[in-house]
Formats: structure tokens, C-alpha cells, sequence
């Protein structure tokens, strides 16, 4: 489609008509971090932001969501999410978590819980201006992002280029379709920017493809460092909570004082955590940390990766910050694989 | 991003009636039950329900009955959790939820026709097969011999008692029990389920073996048959998760890469022998 070429007051000008006309939530500072949240002003939108504390998959799959409401005489009916919000400055990496959890949540049996708050979202994008200390995206291919968002904005030097890719971007950059073309130039600068994220993201380096982690882990089930890392492991479940492509929940139910209505709700939950594999009788099926450890960078590197055909790490680094005991950083793990595969 | 009607809901339950409720012994209870909609189940054997009690939540239940029965649809339930606790509180004319059937099913119509078919049975494991059972029985003539291997811990702990003497007394079936501890009301043999393989002349070529039972069961009794002769892929066993969802979303149930709410809980062994969680 087109790309609209904006000075920083006609960009601010622009967030503030799309926060008079919709329902926004976008990157605003938190102390001495970042967050999505409900934006009020232009000018608390930090598009020079690192990396937020939670990835934006708490809009998509919220934290606790409700799925039914019942009366106990009467049964259970859905309750849907149906309002529509547009989700200002996701990062490329976190972009394409999000497109994951869409194919998850689709396919096969359709979750329209989740399907219809998707559909209803328009998703605005934006380069990375800044690194995160943790980050390395630009080893897993998802420093820049291509699809999966309505709008793209990269900043060059004090313009912004916002890159309208669909019917939904299109609507919601109605009040800017006058605004000139990006020039040649700068469209050459994006790519500079493109070219420069990929190798500045990279603050933990990676010493093989991502694309050779299914394999990679397939000769490493036996492998010392899930004993070794997951020794000091809390089973407090950080790693998942602040997971982009993380999706596990636990459905439970919630009655009124009168105990007569209620509803069935469902929460984010980790594998991680000690209670997981647990079956009405209290037999644990992952008991063992090493194992509950083990199965967390098996779904990310090989069992998601064999549903969607994409490794189910993008990267962020979030993990490796959350991380108490330190033992997180899926780097390291891979290449410890790597150099002792040898 | 999906073509699906968007008010269709995985996660909505269907309201079903209890018709009888009987205790079994003191842990396990039987239930049946109907659709109100009026419709069969159409469940598969070995395939599993979610049963819903609004404000006390959801959880995994075998069905217990053969979709050649018509009308109703069985389970037994032990109680166990909260879900389970609460049905046994529940009477004949009470409503549960049912969301399903869910996953798959014993291959009563390709792999175990025509052949002999073992069935061994742990516990509480009967709960699931005996729907194989009596749909092998309602079209007896499409199957072999049709040996039933069963042990309890004791014999309180013995369910289905009346089905069981009808088929010690059905000619065209084998009915073969042990209990781990005796005690004076049983003059049966005494041992764990293992003991009465060998009591069963095995034709490897031209037999399936259908398995459920407590974890620690399907190492021995799979050993035991690999001894016998017999292959892995004439073996099926039905295994136990937390299939929470249902429907392959929440991770709970998750084997290494497997889901058993949609890839089991009815495995051929030869399929999961490989697979590190599974046994």
C-alpha cells in the first residue's frame, strides 16, 4: 500500500486523532521501564522504548480472561470480547509472537475467544530504536517483521515513516492519507535501519541458525545442562509470565455470594510451575524441575516449531531479565548444546 | 486469520441430565446420563467428555458405555478432585455440563476386527475399555476370541461386579481376574495383573491387546507381552492426563510434542515407545 512520510508534531497530531476515535493502548514509561497501557496523551507514547516489562499478548489472551458466564439453573453461555482497540508500538519481534499465537489459536479447533479480540485488533508496529540489554532477536530473524500488522513505523532521524499495509491501517490512517510519500531516500534509510536492527539486536549471540533448533534438540533430550541449569531453578514460572509466545492456561470457575450465578474463567499458566502436569489424584507427571525446565525449551524449539513451523522464540530476552536464579538465557542453553554436540 | 463462525464457542458445555446414579464401591461411583438435546453422545470407545458443574469447574471423564447402546451414555467416577467430589454428590434428575467427545479411539473397526482381542484392564482402568468391550461383544461375530484379564487392589475394589459374572458365564468370552490383596471373600487368584498373562495361550499373529490401567502397569504388562511375541503395533493403550481444554490449547495434557486430549488418549504402542514422557 503506501507509506506516509510524518514530522514528529503531524505524528503526534496523528496518535492523538486515533486516540480521540478509538480505544488505544500503547508503550508508556514505568518508572525506569516500559508497559503497554491505556494511552491518554501523544506525548506518553515512547516509541524509543527497549522492551516492555509484559509483551502485548495480555491484550490478545489477557491474564484472566473470561470464556462462559452460567447460572447454575439455567447453564453456560459465551461471553465474547468483542471491542475493537488498536495496539500502538509493537515491536517486530513481539509482532511476529503474536502472529504465532494467531496460528495456535486457530488452528484446528478455532478459539474464538481469542480469535475475535485478534480480529478486532489493529496492530501498529514499530522498529526498534533502542536495544534491550537482554535482547537477541537479531539471531532469531525477528529484528524486522514483515506481515502480521496493519501499520509499520520506523523512525528517520526525526520523521516518521508509517507503513500502511491494510484495510485496518488504512482506516485508522484516514486522518494523515494527505500527508506526503515517503521520498526515496528515506525509504533507502529504512532499510539502513532494517539492516542495522538485525545485527544490534543481537546483545547475547547465538552460534547456530534458529532453524536448526528442532534438530538440534533432538539429539539433546539427555543432555546434562537440564540438570545442571534447572538446579537452581525456583519453579516460580517468570520465564512464562513474561513469555511472548507463551499461551499455557488453566480454566477455573468463580460463583457470586448468591451461589447461584458465576463464571468460568481461564489464567495464564506455566509449565514451569511445580503444579502443571498434575492429575485429580495428585499424581505429578513432570515432577521433576529438570523436566518441567526441559519441556519449556522443547515447546519453544521442537514441539511448537513441528505445529507451526516456526521456533517459538523470537528472541525479546524478557526471559533472561525476569529470571531470579539466572538461568534463563535460552542462548546460552543452545549453544552449550552446540559446542558439546561436537 | 479463520473462516470459523465467530459465536462458535470450543469451550461452551451442552446441559445433560443424570439418569441413574449408583455407588460401586467406596471411591467410585456410576452415572448415566443423556444429552437433553436429545442426540447420542456419538462417541467412539475409548474416547473421553468433559463434564462441567457450574461453579466448581471441568474435568476429564472416560466414557464408560459402547455407542451401541443407544439412549444414554455411561462413566464411573472416582472421587478425587473437586469436580469428581461434587458429582457424587448429585442424583438421578440432576443437570451436568458435557462438552466432547473428545480425542481417539480403540480401533474396534480396523485393527481389532477379525483378530483375537486381550484386554487388560487395572483397576479403575476398566472404566474406559469396558465401552470396547461391549461394543466387541454387541458385534461378537466380527472379532477372535475375546479374553478379559482384570485385577483389583482388593475385592471391594472390583467394579462392574454384575457385568463381570455375565461375562465369566458368556461362552464366547474369557474372563480372567486377580486382586492384589485377598482378603475372605475371595477365593480367586491373588497377584498383580501380570500373574495372569500367562495363563493365556496368545496367538501373536493374529491378536490385539488392549491396555489400560495405573502408570506402573503398562511397563510390566507390555514387557510380558513383547515376550510373548507379540508387536508393538498389536498393542493400545489408553493414558491418563490432566486434559484440561480438551481441545489441544492449554498445555496440560501435553507428552513431549503429543497432546493426549486430541492425539490419545488411545495410543498404539509402537506409535509412543519413543516418546520420553509417555510410560
Amino acid at each position: 500500500m503506501t507509506v506516509k512520510k510524518l514530522e514528529k508534531a503531524a505524528f503526534d497530531k496523528w496518535v492523538s486523532a486515533c486516540i480521540t476515535s478509538q480505544r488505544v493502548f500503547g508503550v508508556q514509561a514505568k518508572e525506569d521501564r516500559f508497559v503497554f497501557a491505556p494511552l491518554a496523551n501523544a506525548a506518553d507514547l515512547r516509541l524509543d522504548y527497549d522492551v516492555t516489562i509484559l509483551p502485548p499478548k495480555k491484550y490478545f489472551q489477557p491474564p484472566r480472561e473470561t470464556l462462559l458466564k452460567f447460572d447454575r439453573n439455567e447453564g453456560f453461555e459465551s461471553v465474547f470480547d468483542n471491542q475493537p482497540f488498536v495496539l500502538f508500538g509493537v515491536h517486530p519481534y513481539d509482532m511476529v509472537a503474536i502472529s504465532q499465537t494467531d496460528k495456535l489459536f486457530s488452528q484446528e479447533h478455532c478459539d474464538t475467544h481469542y480469535v475475535n479480540r485478534r480480529e478486532k485488533a489493529t496492530i501498529v508496529a514499530c522498529d526498534v530504536q533502542n536495544a534491550s540489554k537482554d535482547v537477541f532477536a537479531g539471531c532469531m530473524g525477528t529484528a524486522t517483521v514483515n506481515d502480521g500488522f496493519d501499520i509499520l513505523i520506523t523512525k528517520i532521524d526525526n520523521d516518521y515513516l508509517v507503513d500502511i499495509r491494510s484495510e485496518k491501517g488504512q482506516a485508522l490512517a484516514e486522518t494523515i492519507k494527505d500527508a506526503e510519500d515517503a521520498d526515496d531516500i528515506s525509504l533507502k534509510l529504512r532499510k539502513l535501519v532494517w539492516a542495522d536492527n538485525a545485527e544490534l539486536l543481537q546483545k547475547h549471540k547465538l552460534n547456530v541458525r534458529p532453524d536448526v533448533l528442532p534438530k538440534l534438540l533432538g539429539r539433546s533430550y539427555e543432555h546434562p545442562v537440564w540438570k545442571e541449569k534447572s538446579e537452581r531453578c525456583y519453579s516460580c514460572g517468570s520465564c512464562n509470565l513474561v513469555c511472548p509466545t507463551c499461551y499455557c492456561f488453566d480454566v477455573r470457575d468463580d460463583v457470586e455470594w448468591n451461589l447461584q450465578k458465576g463464571e468460568r474463567y481461564r489464567v495464564w499458566d506455566g509449565c514451569l510451575l511445580a503444579e502443571f502436569a498434575v492429575v485429580a489424584g495428585k499424581h505429578n507427571f513432570r515432577a521433576n524441575r529438570a523436566d518441567r525446565y526441559r519441556h519449556r525449551y522443547y515447546r519453544k524449539g521442537k514441539y511448537v516449531p513441528e505445529k507451526i513451523g516456526e521456533v517459538a522464540c523470537v528472541g525479546c530476552g524478557r526471559c533472561i531479565t525476569a529470571c531470579t536464579a539466572n538461568i534463563a538465557n535460552p542462548v546460552e542453553v543452545y549453544n552449550k548444546l552446540v559446542d558439546e554436540g561436537k | 486469520m479463520c473462516k470459523c463462525d465467530s459465536n462458535k464457542d470450543i469451550y461452551l458445555p451442552l446441559p445433560a441430565t443424570l439418569g441413574k446414579v449408583q455407588p460401586m464401591t467406596n471411591l467410585e461411583s456410576f452415572f448415566s446420563c443423556q444429552l437433553d438435546s436429545g442426540k447420542e453422545l456419538g462417541h467412539m470407545p475409548g474416547q473421553f467428555v468433559e463434564v462441567s458443574i457450574p461453579g466448581i469447574g471441568e474435568a476429564p471423564i472416560s466414557v464408560s458405555s459402547s455407542p451401541t447402546r443407544k439412549g444414554s451414555f455411561e462413566m464411573v467416577i472416582r472421587k478425587v478432585g473437586n469436580v469428581s467430589q461434587s458429582l457424587h454428590g448429585l442424583n438421578a434428575g440432576d443437570k451436568i455440563f458435557i462438552r466432547g467427545p473428545f480425542g481417539t479411539s480403540f480401533p474396534v473397526d480396523d485393527a481389532m476386527k477379525g483378530k483375537d482381542i486381550i484386554f487388560v484392564c487395572g483397576g479403575i482402568g476398566i472404566v474406559p475399555v469396558r465401552s470396547a468391550i461391549q461394543y466387541v461383544l454387541d458385534n461378537r461375530d466380527d472379532y477372535g476370541r475375546v479374553i478379559i484379564l482384570f485385577g483389583a487392589k482388593t475385592p471391594s475394589d472390583r467394579l462392574f461386579v454384575e457385568e463381570l459374572e455375565k461375562w465369566r458365564e458368556d461362552k464366547n468370552v474369557t474372563l480372567l481376574e486377580t486382586v492384589d490383596h485377598r482378603d475372605e471373600s475371595w477365593s480367586g487368584p491373588e497377584g498383580v495383573i501380570t500373574t495372569l498373562l500367562p495363563l493365556v495361550k496368545i496367538d501373536k499373529d493374529n491378536t490385539v491387546v488392549v491396555i489400560c490401567g495405573p502408570p506402573i502397569m503398562y511397563k510390566f504388562v507390555i514387557i510380558n507381552l513383547l515376550e510373548a511375541k507379540l508387536k508393538e503395533d498389536q498393542i493400545y493403550l489408553s493414558l491418563e492426563r490432566n486434559m484440561k481444554c480438551g481441545v489441544g490449547k492449554c498445555g496440560h495434557c501435553q507428552i513431549n510434542n503429543i497432546y493426549v486430549c486430541q492425539d490419545g488418549p488411545v495410543f498404539k504402542f509402537s506409535d509412543i515407545k519413543d516418546i520420553e514422557e509417555a510410560l
